[in-house]
């Protein structure tokens, strides 16, 4: 397997990504408010908050898929900001999976898992196509390889999309409401997958309303409303003991 | 298009409808009067001399071709989609024979005028419409790319190329760039001219095109892209061109025939294409309709080829995705 990256190694202790005092507008609408949040390498973060409450425009902001305006947000080390001109090789290391998969249709299954590689780290056709083999391997759809994604069923898709980013080796994994999308009987079959990577040792950071997902993965939860984050716990002290109202009323509808 | 799954009576197979239709159609040739044409002709035992015949002649005419029309209509109605569509292709064909029958054509001229016309008319005609095709693609990639970006210049001009070249007839254009650059010391050829001003022009509309097709691509397609860590040439190489071409190829398609009979407008500049030897070779013997009407032909050949080029690689596009 192919080892290099562009991120240098962290130790346990630093954090992986962090933010200070991030701040984002969208016009005259703010949708993060003074976010400060450190994510440690192998840790898993599962953010919830109801609709609007910036927890998409948070995770995008990581891999700078949005801009953010006040505050400093640091990936592996290295800060992220619009005058950056090695924002890709960033990316290249950040792995995300959109609501949407976002699979490129004129491609095959595997064309989409090679393209990553093949055609931003360089590497060879025949080593790209095995580590894809390998990574469709993971997510159990290998069978798929030749396939294009139209012919393909949304938990099928979805599980390739995360085939797909994970062909870039990458540090950490951004899943924007991976399931939102999908037909409930399909909704399990990606979260095990996403479970799966999660016990491989994975750093992970997903906005979903995927409770249960959260109660058996998360290290820990944050909780967003209006763009703040109001409470961050571990998955027990957050079910069991909520400690804000907000928090207690949205669990309240959530877990009904 | 969507076809709905339950059945309709067809109008020609109602009473109602057929009355209406012979009653427009009665007063439609009625009111162009084929009294005095062929149809006059062949109804002499019934109506006598037809420019004697008057009212009676002119209602019998019209009713005779009526009751052949509708008729023809009712019988076809019963034909399979496909036939139906043969046999009124076929019908109208046959119709503009007639047409350019009813000229009284000296086929002996056009046989000893066509060799010159292909070899050296349509020879030229598909010079200057490939060659302009050629350069009106890469303009109107460079110019969509351009009106896409976020850099001033290159939007500001791409925009102001396309709002100018759009603005002004072709035929204007061709003589600004004809009569116009000798004046500033730049010496055009005829043929150089013509395919600056057919490149130019329809850059211009291909550019609109092009930015339509690269923009129907969804957002998610480039967040993705981007979130993988590509840079901008390779997402629009790789991800969003190969998506947009099938979207881009119907409209570009029409643009390649629109295109090939503009190149007609050469011909106001003496350039030797189909255009111009339709109307010169002709002119001599006062034989205009024998070489205009070849020139049509040839045209029409033409455009019938370019669209089943158009068919053909819409078919391959539709198969891949």
């Amino acid at each position: 397997m192919d080892t290099k990256t562009n991120i240098p190694n962290n130790t346990e202790m630093t954090p992986v990504i962090s933010l200070k005092g991030v701040n984002k507008w969208y016009e005259d609408f703010q949708a993060l408010k003074d976010i400060t949040l450190e994510i440690k390498l192998k840790e898993k973060i599962v953010i919830c908050g109801p609709s609007g409450s910036g927890k998409s425009t948070l995770i995008r902001c990581i891999n700078r898929l949005e801009a953010h305006q006040e505050g400093r947000i640091h990936v592996s080390g290295i800060e992220l900001h619009e005058r950056m001109k090695d924002i890709d090789v960033v990316r290249q290391d950040i792995g995300m999976v959109f609501q949407s998969f976002n699979l490129f249709p004129h491609l095959t299954v595997l064309e989409n898992c090679m393209a990553g590689p093949n055609w931003v780290r360089g590497i060879e056709k025949n080593k790209a196509k095995e580590r894809a083999i390998a990574m469709l391997e993971q997510v159990k759809i290998p069978e798929q390889a030749d396939k294009y994604p139209d012919q393909l069923s949304g938990g099928q898709q979805q599980r390739v999309a995360i085939a797909r980013s994970l062909c870039m080796q990458p540090k950490v994994m951004l899943f924007d409401e991976p399931t939102s999308a999908l037909d409930p009987e399909m909704v399990s079959e990606v979260l095990d997958t996403m479970i799966e990577l999660a016990n491989s040792g994975m750093t992970m950071i997903c906005v979903t309303h995927e409770m249960g997902f959260a109660r058996q993965v998360a290290d820990r939860i944050v909780f967003m409303a209006d763009g703040e984050i109001v409470e961050q716990n571990t998955p027990e002290e957050f079910f069991n003991n909520p400690q804000h109202d907000r928090t207690k009323v949205f669990l309240d509808q959530i877990l009904k | 298009m969507f076809v709905d799954t339950v059945i309709e009576d067809k109008a020609l197979h109602k009473p109602v409808f057929l009355i209406y239709l012979s009653v427009t159609v009665l007063a439609i040739f009625f009111a162009l009067n084929f009294t005095n044409t062929l149809f006059g002709e062949f109804l002499r035992p019934v109506i006598g001399d037809p420019t004697e015949s008057g009212f009676f002649g002119r209602f019998a005419v019209s009713l005779v071709l009526t009751i052949i029309f509708v008729l023809n209509l009712f019988a076809i109605s019963f034909f399979k989609l496909k036939a139906q569509v043969a046999i009124v292709w076929i019908e109208l064909f046959l119709l503009f024979l007639a047409f350019a029958y009813s000229f009284d054509l000296k086929m002996s001229f056009i046989q000893s005028r066509v060799p010159l016309m292909i070899s050296r008319g349509l020879f030229t005609t598909i010079y200057i419409s490939a060659i302009s095709i050629v350069i009106a693609t890469v303009i109107a990639v460079i110019g969509a790319i351009a009106k896409l970006s976020n850099n001033g210049f290159a939007y500001a001009i791409s925009s102001f190329y396309t709002s100018l070249f759009r603005g002004l007839p072709l035929l204007l254009q061709l003589f600004l760039i004809y009569k116009g650059l000798p004046q500033l010391g730049f010496m055009v050829d005829a043929v150089p001219a013509a395919i600056t001003a057919l490149s130019l022009c329809y850059g211009a509309y291909m550019t609109e095109i092009f930015r339509a097709g690269i923009q129907s691509i969804p957002k998610g397609q480039w967040e993705a892209s981007r979130a993988l860590g590509f840079k901008f040439n390779l997402i629009l190489r790789k991800i969003i061109l190969p998506q947009a071409i099938p979207i881009i190829i119907p409209p570009t398609g029409n643009q390649f025939i629109a295109m090939l009979k503009d190149s007609s407008l050469a011909s106001v500049l003496g350039v030797w294409e189909l255009m111009y030897l339709a109307r010169t070779l002709g002119q001599r013997d006062f034989r205009h309709m024998e070489m205009l009407l070849t020139a049509a032909m040839i045209y029409w050949a033409l455009t019938i080829v370019l669209e089943v080029i158009q068919a053909r690689i819409e078919e391959k596009y539709k198969q891949k995705s």
